[in-house]
């Protein structure tokens, strides 16, 4: 049985509150950097224990803070990521339901690293639960002196902030996320300058998923080599697995970085349903290609999934069976990012519809000669060529989709008709 | 500054609320989704009288609030029911065949997709992905998660919602707790 560190708390009654988390040993991390730990130590002892961003890229933390300049005169930010629209993914929303105060730590102690003393947390707009968790949780950190003015006697001060997002998948990409809190459409803005130069209101700002910011007093509390120690070296960590799909026991599992899929899927998600076998996997959320049952052994870390062309993302696993089929999936997802495009760039605005047209043609029944080799002309004018990673996930998985599968799709073309449907 | 005052539009309380928020940002054009989602909350949806007024309390240019209401499909410029029902349609809901659940909604409430029932009641929609794939399908009533979702299931939330929308004892916001979906 392997131990629970973000979900420990998750099963207490009244697991959401804070004399839950402080009974359990929670703020003691904070109390603990405030008397011992100088920003640049702290900095130090997240580079050292090699957390990476489980928002979906895994940029090595402490290395993004360290981005951030040390000058004292400029203000700087902090803003929690907590726009979970990957497909597939649900796990912030248990970590701000269940045991929202481990977030809260979390960005009180990367706040103080940055020298940030205001912090946003983006989250989306339909988590209604979480953000009531959320604001009741702020109200008793500032009760008890967690947050405001001078924390816990200190020279320190932050104060939090909930912005609710409205229903676009967009804002999750962090320069939108910060064109947003600003009060606009949330589109992507042009890297350099990175937001830990000039972010928020143009100011230095970090933005850090929720899961990693709960990583964070785990690792002030139990040392840098304790979690280094937990899954593999160059992504360790605990880790909250979202199964979905064509699973027996679908549901939130916390289980070491860099677990075999197979062993996710087969022995914790209890396997494929009576009678039908798994077919394909998405690993990380709609985003992430999906890969054939044939390379389950993978690991469920970033090197291991990058190596069979796909990634670990946001760790929304979805599972489809034998009876279900892949042009079908293919085009639902095709249809969300087509949906989620802002607007900005043209590759992703005008490939992802033109892609969408010719899948439902496919899935109709209508489909086309020539439809499939015009599906691998948008994947290729839409990868590396869209503003930001939405048009890039999209053109990604549709293209590994038509590679792993072709005689789906060549099926649907030829016989005019869904093998499935 | 638009003089404090109330209108039809917008109440002494609300316009407070907003001068509130505004304290939270260094910008005041921050407060704009925040303002917009508690004028929608007061109105249900967002006509073009609040986005004015909006602007005028926040002292910031129309268009900005035009914008925000119109980029993001959690603002409603068009009126909705008084259950709005948002049906999630993505993979992993998809997968477990949410796709038959909409003819069903449709057909049980009289109406398409997008549309509103005459007795106003209800405004069925689909979204994309609620963040609830663990237990999909699932769908998204006002603020309330109800999830592991079956025509069956569908049947007895409508007719719990009918029920109170005709009985006194149970009010919106009693239901509207966002309680009944937890993941995990």
């Amino acid at each position: 049985m392997t131990e629970k560190v973000l979900m420990k708390n998750a099963e207490a009654p009244d697991s959401h509150r804070i004399d839950t988390y402080e009974t359990a040993g929670g703020y003691h991390a904070l109390a603990t950097v405030l008397r011992d730990y100088q920003p640049d130590e702290l900095i130090k002892l997240i580079k050292d224990s090699n957390l990476r961003g489980r928002g979906g890229a895994g940029f090595a933390t402490g290395v993004k803070w360290g981005f951030v300049p040390k000058d004292p005169a400029l203000k700087k930010y902090l803003c929690c990521n907590a726009d979970e629209g990957e497909p597939g993914t649900f796990k912030d929303r248990a970590i701000m339901e269940k045991d929202p105060h481990q977030m809260i730590e979390g960005m009180i102690l990367c706040a103080y690293a940055i020298g940030a003393e205001t912090a946003y947390i983006y989250i989306r707009g339909e988590y209604t639960l979480s953000v009531q968790r959320l604001e009741a949780a702020l109200k008793e950190a500032y009760d008890k002196r967690y947050l405001g003015q001078r924390i816990i006697g200190s020279n320190v001060s932050l104060d939090i902030y909930v912005h609710r997002g409205a229903g676009a998948y967009i804002c999750g990409e962090e320069t939108a996320l910060l064109e947003s809190i600003e009060g606009r459409r949330g589109q992507p803005k042009l890297k350099p300058p990175f937001p830990a130069i000039e972010g928020l209101y143009a100011s230095p700002t970090v933005i850090n998923n929720v899961e990693t910011l709960a990583c964070l007093p785990h690792i002030v509390c139990r040392g840098a080599e304790w979690f280094r120690k937990i899954g593999p070296e160059k992504s360790p960590g605990p880790k909250l697995y979202c199964l979905s799909g064509h699973v027996r026991k679908p549901g939130l599992y916390e289980l070491p970085m860099g677990i075999p899929l197979r062993e996710l899927v087969e022995k914790h998600a209890g396997g494929a349903r009576p009678g039908r076998k798994i077919k394909a996997v998405i690993p990380g959320g709609v985003s992430a290609p999906m890969i054939p049952e044939s390379d389950l052994n993978v690991c469920m870390d970033f090197e291991s999934l990058a190596a069979a062309d796909t990634m670990l993302g946001s760790a929304g696993v979805i599972v489809i069976d034998d009876n279900d089929c892949i042009v079908r999936v293919a085009t639902r997802i095709i249809e969300f990012f087509a949906h989620e495009s802002c607007g900005k760039c043209t590759p992703c605005r005008e490939g992802l519809s033109c892609a969408v047209k010719i899948l439902r043609r496919l899935e109709n029944g209508e489909g086309r000669e020539g439809d499939l080799e015009q599906l691998d002309f948008l994947c290729d004018g839409i990868f590396g060529n869209s503003f930001c990673a939405l048009g890039d996930g999209a053109a990604w998985g549709l293209r590994r989709a038509l590679q792993i599968f072709r005689d789906e799709f060549i099926y649907h073309v030829e016989k005019r008709e869904c093998p499935f449907h | 500054m638009t003089a404090v005052s109330a209108t039809e539009f917008m109440t002494e309380d609300m316009r407070r609320e907003i001068k509130e928020i505004i304290k939270r940002y260094p910008k005041r054009r921050s407060a704009i989704m925040p303002s917009l989602f508690l004028a929608q909350e007061e109105h249900g949806y967002l006509p073009d009288e609040v986005l004015l007024e909006v602007a005028g309390v926040l002292d910031v240019p129309e268009i900005w609030v035009y914008e925000i209401a119109t980029f993001y499909t959690m603002f409603n410029t068009e009126p909705v029911g008084r259950f709005h029902i948002k049906l999630c349609t993505n993979v992993s809901c998809l997968l477990l065949e949410a796709g038959s659940l909409l003819p069903h909604l449709e057909k049980r409430l009289g109406i398409t997709c997008g549309g509103t029932t005459d007795d106003g009641l209800f405004t069925l929609s689909i979204v994309e992905c609620l963040g609830s794939c663990g237990t999909a399908p699932v769908m998204q009533i006002n603020k309330t998660y109800y999830e592991n979702l079956s025509t069956q299931r569908i049947d007895q939330i409508l007719d719990e919602l009918k029920a109170q929308a005709s009985g006194a004892h149970r009010t919106i916001q009693s239901r509207d707790d966002g309680q009944e979906g937890v993941p995990a």
